[in-house]
């Protein structure tokens, strides 16, 4: 299947893992390149957003990232930015070699999402505690003008802990946002700890039905429940949804999975090839693989 | 109570010669510029399907409430929420509509101020805030209700307009430029009655100050309220002898600079006069760029370095040093630097 192609994109469950694993790469590989950046949580939010825009679920087209008519996804854990780029670059909204430029002054991949500069993104962000607002005022939108597009967005479990996130879910339930979906990429790590020692957001799926949202609670890196949790959102009526994904920070790579030191660190030259080394593993001889000749090559250079 | 007539003025004060464009005394009638908000989004509202408008539960204040009345579909209160009331419109204006989202000048910019720099400015999306109950003149509320640095918050962000209408006319020409203007836009409107100096359909454009007098000797450059205040001490200083134009530089950014520095070359000596911090608004605005293009004395009046209390509007004016007879002491001052010259 064309993963560049206008409307959704539906892989099977192999060429999904595959998808996401070349997405891992990317992460730690432009990481890696660029010496900074967010390599835990971008890897605990990849299988989200694989699932969303090649699981069948996004209707966009790359061609045309300002279509009116297309479905919105804010990244409001703006710091996993690597892996929204991973999976617009996939999508083909810019080329993959833009990826190499993370974070580099002539580059149009910024630190944290920038809507002005990188098609496709749909939302700055960085600061946390904003994307479930802007979120609310796109389904707002949308509800207004009686659209059939939905609004994605991503949350991360230490960004809950800011006021103005449940000012928006009070919002979203009270204008009766059912075209809007929520996922909280619940890894329990942020950058001082755990996130129960930092700030206990606990029971926090309590919280948001006690918000009056629809909640269900999956596998974050488990394809079949992602996709499984959204179409049933899609079907609520009434009230917006709220998929709490149980996520592992650092995911994919043995020696970042749940560390909070990972959060906002680059990984050394050695690091990074034996990073890649266990994220080309995971997919050996998956069937996209072989058509990836951009980031394999790549992956080898950086690997000597 | 919407419209008062005369206002805290002496009904019968003169005004200088020559202001055909502006209303006479004997016509001058007093409307908060908040009044004349809510008025112009009703109008806006018709005549751009686009406007939605966003409160955070005080619309009976800041007048949003009218435009509730007539279009409910597109009113949307977020409730004492004022971080969530400019992420919304911020979603609200990438999905293509032209969000206004009010409330008082303390709590936005004052408490929103990352909101608007993130969500609003840096993704340079047209959101209209139309905060009401700035300066000094909220009154009894006191220093926690009065905004003295709002325009210093937005002043400062990239992408951002910032309007401050002299009066209700005014008001009501910005709110339609403010709804056609692309970018995010912050418009400062107060609490109290002002006179009004502009006929009804008086036209606004951003970014051009009026030259509401010319001068000779000086010129008062002043936003908001101290707008009529600066007429009235011009009146003062013309009995002195003394020829002071006045502009009314509504928009505080993007700055008039060829205005600015046509009076500033043809007068030689400024007083500017805001109902703000002297840091950070108008006066700092007109400074930092003279100071670099073409030096003459300038003289802020303004609010010093504090904050605010509570009184009535014209106690607090008085107290805070924003009279007609403050900016003709401050005229004095910048007269005298003019004379002495470079040192």
């Amino acid at each position: 299947m064309d993963l560049k192609t206008a409307g959704r994109v539906t892989l099977g469950p192999r060429e999904l893992a595959a998808t996401a694993a070349r997405v891992r790469r990317h992460i730690v590989e432009t990481i890696g390149r660029a010496g900074s950046g967010h390599p835990g949580g971008s890897l605990s939010a990849a299988d989200i957003l694989v699932a969303l825009y090649f699981g069948g679920v996004m209707n966009v087209d790359p061609s045309r990232p300002r279509w009116p008519g297309r479905d919105r996804l804010v990244l409001s854990k703006g710091h996993a930015a690597p892996a929204l780029y991973a999976v617009l670059a996939e999508r083909g909204f810019f080329p993959v070699e833009d990826l190499a430029g993370l974070r580099n002054i002539d580059s149009h991949l910024q630190g944290h999402p920038d809507m002005k500069g990188t098609p496709g993104v749909d939302a700055s962000t960085g600061s946390l505690g904003q994307g479930l607002s802007f979120a609310v005022g796109l389904a707002l939108a949308g509800k207004l003008d009686r659209a059939p597009w939905r609004v994605y967005v991503v949350l991360g479990d230490g960004e809950v802990q800011e006021g103005q996130i449940w000012e928006a879910a009070m919002a979203a339930a009270h204008y009766r946002l059912d075209n809007l979906t929520a996922y909280l990429d619940h890894n329990g790590l942020q950058i001082d700890g755990r996130v129960e020692d930092v700030m206990s957001i606990s029971p926090v799926a309590a919280k948001w039905q006690a918000f009056g949202w629809h909640v269900i609670e999956v596998d974050g890196h488990d394809m079949d429940r992602i996709l499984g949790a959204t179409a049933e959102a899609a079907e609520v009526k009434g009230r917006p949804t709220m998929v709490v994904a149980r996520t592992v920070k650092g995911r994919g790579v043995s020696f970042m999975e749940n560390r909070a030191e990972w959060h906002g660190k680059a990984p050394t030259p050695d690091q990074l090839a034996e990073a890649m080394r266990e994220l080309g593993a995971a997919d050996a001889g998956g069937p996209a693989e072989g058509g990836d000749s951009g980031a394999g090559e790549r992956g080898e250079e950086d690997g000597q | 109570m919407s419209t008062t007539r005369g206002g805290s003025g002496d009904g019968s004060r003169p005004r200088p010669e020559g202001m055909t464009r502006v209303q006479t005394a004997a016509q001058a009638e007093a409307v908060a510029t908040r009044e004349a908000y809510g008025r112009a989004l009703v109008e806006v509202g018709r005549r751009r399907p686009e406007v939605v408008v966003l409160d955070a539960d005080l619309s009976g204040s800041t007048k949003t409430a009218l435009f509730a009345r007539e279009f409910p579909d597109r009113f949307f209160n977020m409730g004492i929420a004022e971080a969530n009331l400019i992420g919304v419109a911020a979603g609200l204006a990438a999905a293509g509509k032209i969000p206004f989202a009010s409330t008082f000048a303390v709590f936005a910019p004052g408490r929103v101020y990352d909101q608007l720099r993130v969500s609003v400015a840096y993704a340079d999306l047209g959101v209209k805030v139309a905060a009401t109950h700035a300066g000094l003149s909220v009154g009894e509320d006191g220093a926690t209700h009065q905004a003295l640095e709002d325009i210093a918050l937005t002043r400062v962000l990239p992408n951002m307009t910032v309007i401050v209408p002299a009066d209700a006319s005014e008001t009501r020409a910005a709110v339609h430029a403010a709804a056609d203007h692309p970018g995010p836009v912050y418009l400062r409107l107060g609490r109290a009655p002002v006179p009004v100096i502009y006929p009804e359909d008086h036209s606004f454009t951003i970014g051009r100050w009026d030259v509401l007098k010319e001068g000779r000797d000086l010129t008062l450059i002043a936003c908001g309220l101290m707008v009529d205040v600066c007429l009235q001490a011009a009146v003062a200083l013309a009995g002195e002898g003394v020829l002071a134009g006045v502009v009314n530089a509504s928009t505080l950014k993007p700055l008039d600079t060829s205005t600015l520095l046509e009076v500033a070359r043809r007068t030689g000596a400024i007083v500017t006069a805001e109902e703000h911090s002297v840091i950070g608004g108008l006066g700092s605005a007109v400074t930092e760029f003279l100071a670099g293009e073409h030096p003459v004395p300038v003289v802020r009046v303004g609010v010093g370095d504090r904050f605010g209390r509570s009184g009535t509007p014209a106690e607090l004016l008085a107290a805070y040093g924003l009279t007609p007879d403050d900016v003709r002491r401050a005229a004095a001052k910048a007269l005298a630097l003019k004379s002495r010259g470079p040192s």
